[in-house]
């Protein structure tokens, strides 16, 4: 069987979707904090799959991939150290007890 | 390699160099001298923001070093500029609040974020290739989250931090997404090479395209919070600390309007018509109207300047529409009036509530019975910001509204006429708060009298004299059109 392009880009579009839908659904901020990973996967596949595919002479879609991980590593690690801190105050990780400030 | 061109980013590495000494000084010098640090750093950022006008090694032309990745030009240098005079007077704003009893601990680690988010918001207006774009975002936006938590003890901060890091995360993941698309479409991350092979791209898949733009678009949205990509604005402005949040909403919102005008133009600009027109068009009379709209109901100062800055980006926007020289040229004096009468109304609100805590327009009532100064002060503000002619603010105005109509089409004029209602609207809420503090009577919540801390005057001076003498001394303007070559 010939593996195309496409095998790769429809899984990655479905796992950024899923990102997106928990993103949006889930109120446990970890949970959303899982999908913003699963997006970011998903562009990561995406860079790749282009550089590999399309245009395999240079690789600065798999150097963008290196960096780009580096980056959501970072913005977890720093997104998990507000979320303690959030938990430490509040005594709950839910998004709909973040509501004090409305007005 | 050419090592010589290490110095076109003279400004880049002076401002680590800035940063290493501060560092050092917080880490390794006696509690003694650590207590200086927040003067030494405003000095110290001081001379760095004299050493910028110094024109070294630019000349008149444009400079790109490592391969076309990094660029810098007049324009470049004097946008970066005008954001070093804004985080002068926030440094300068934030010096009482950083040594007050709960932050004593932490102030190095205060000014040591901030220089490394300048750092990241200089590599996002001079980067040239995608790469050192994202990195330039990141570094911008992520330790603006440390930032938002910083009062650890105030549990709004950490709730705005938790909303601020969320939100950016999830529109980096969707800037990412459309930037993946566009490398699909064209092969290569360098803006000017995009630039070269988007037509035949925009030929081949339209509609893939089309969606790039957008996902691109809402990315860059959340960072200047437009509309619909505004709502994590107010929680984020009323949570954080008052001098983060003059940051937030005047440099950080400044360099992303200055990046947005790269990507939008440099990189996109061959397929306006086809492509982004339209979107640009939604987004602008959306941002303007919903700001101005939630704008008139809020009660919480700091609440209210968030609707309002949202309502000022739509204006930027308007100043990126008009892609001319003119148009740069405005864009560039807008952030500039823009900084210096934000940053005045966040003084007084900094300085009431470091001296008492009060943020509630309630408490506002009869204020200049109490503190004249600091009344006459937030009206200039408020003026400046509404765009009432003797103050800077008008000019501004004027000025984005004459470049956007030099495009001459009939949807630009109806574009600039909604923009133009809207300046009415928004008299009249800025006028709400000029009315509590004149008008209305004095009561047991009004601000008692008190004298603000030497810092805290010195900065508001600063953006006194900034919004008094830029609107009628022409030079600044003129100066500013000469860097554009007009």
């Amino acid at each position: 069987m010939d593996i195309t392009i496409l095998y790769y880009l429809v899984p990655s579009l479905i796992m950024f979707c899923c990102g997106v839908y928990g993103f949006i659904t889930r109120r446990n901020m970890i949970a959303m904090l899982i999908s913003l990973e699963l997006m970011l996967n998903s562009v990561d596949i995406n860079f790749v799959v282009f550089n590999r595919f399309l245009y395999p002479e240079n690789m600065e879609g798999m150097f963008f991939t290196l960096f780009a991980i580096a980056i959501a590593a970072a913005e977890t690690a720093l997104a998990i150290a507000i979320i303690i801190n959030v938990f430490r105050e509040a005594k709950n990780i839910s998004v709909d007890d973040l509501s004090k400030m409305k007005h | 390699m050419d090592y010589s061109q290490f110095l076109a980013m003279k400004q880049e590495i002076s401002l680590l160099v800035l940063f290493l000494l501060v560092f050092l000084n917080d880490t390794f010098l006696p509690a003694r001298a650590q207590s200086s640090i927040g003067k030494i750093t405003c000095l110290l950022f001081g001379l760095f923001t004299l050493w910028g006008f110094c024109p070294v090694v630019v000349g008149d032309s444009v400079v790109s070093a490592f391969a076309g990745m990094y660029e810098t030009s007049p324009v470049i240098v004097a946008i970066k500029n005008i954001l070093n005079v804004g985080v002068l007077i926030v440094l300068i704003q934030s010096l009482k609040w950083t040594s007050s009893e709960h932050q004593l601990i932490r102030r190095g680690e205060f000014y040591e974020l901030l220089l490394v988010t300048l750092f990241g918001m200089y590599l996002m207006i001079s980067g040239r290739h995608f790469l050192v774009f994202i990195i330039g975002l990141e570094s911008a936006s992520l330790p603006l989250a440390a930032m938002v938590a910083f009062n650890k003890r105030r549990y709004e901060s950490h709730e705005a931090a938790a909303k601020y890091i969320l939100t950016a995360v999830f529109s980096s993941a969707i800037l990412l997404m459309g930037l993946s698309f566009v490398y699909g479409l064209t092969g290569t991350l360098y803006f000017h090479h995009i630039a070269e092979g988007i037509v035949s791209a925009a030929s081949a898949n339209v509609v893939l395209l089309v969606i790039a733009i957008a996902f691109v678009m809402s990315g860059m949205g959340f960072k200047l919070s437009l509309v619909p990509f505004h709502l994590w604005t107010a929680d984020v402005y009323q949570g954080a600390p008052t001098s983060v949040t003059s940051y937030l909403s005047v440099i950080s919102k400044g360099s992303a309007a200055f990046a947005f005008l790269v990507i939008l133009w440099h990189v996109f600009g061959q397929v306006y018509a086809d492509a982004w027109e339209w979107m640009l068009y939604a987004l602008i009379v959306l941002t303007i109207t919903i700001g101005n709209l939630f704008a008139i109901r809020q009660k919480n100062l700091k609440r209210f300047l968030a609707f309002s800055s949202i309502s000022q980006a739509g204006y930027i926007m308007l100043g990126i529409i008009g892609n001319n020289p003119m148009g740069e040229a405005a864009l560039m004096y807008y952030i500039l009036v823009y900084i210096f009468s934000n940053l005045a109304a966040f003084g007084v609100i900094g300085a009431i509530e470091n001296n008492c805590g009060k943020v509630s327009m309630d408490d506002y009532n009869g204020l200049y019975k109490t503190n004249p100064r600091l009344a006459v002060t937030m009206m200039l503000a408020m003026f400046s910001l509404a765009g009432i002619p003797p103050f800077a603010g008008f000019f501004s105005k004027f000025f984005i509204f004459t470049s956007a109509i030099n495009q001459g089409s009939i949807a630009i004029y109806v574009l600039v006429l909604i923009a133009l209602i809207n300046t009415i609207i928004s008299l009249y809420y800025y006028l709400l708060v000029v009315k509590a503090m004149f008008i209305k009577d004095e009561d047991e919540f009004t601000v008692a009298p008190f004298r603000s801390a030497i810092s805290e005057r010195i900065g508001m001076w600063i953006c006194v004299a900034g919004i008094l003498a830029l609107g009628i001394v022409s030079c600044f303007y003129d100066s500013l059109l000469n860097v554009v070559g007009l």
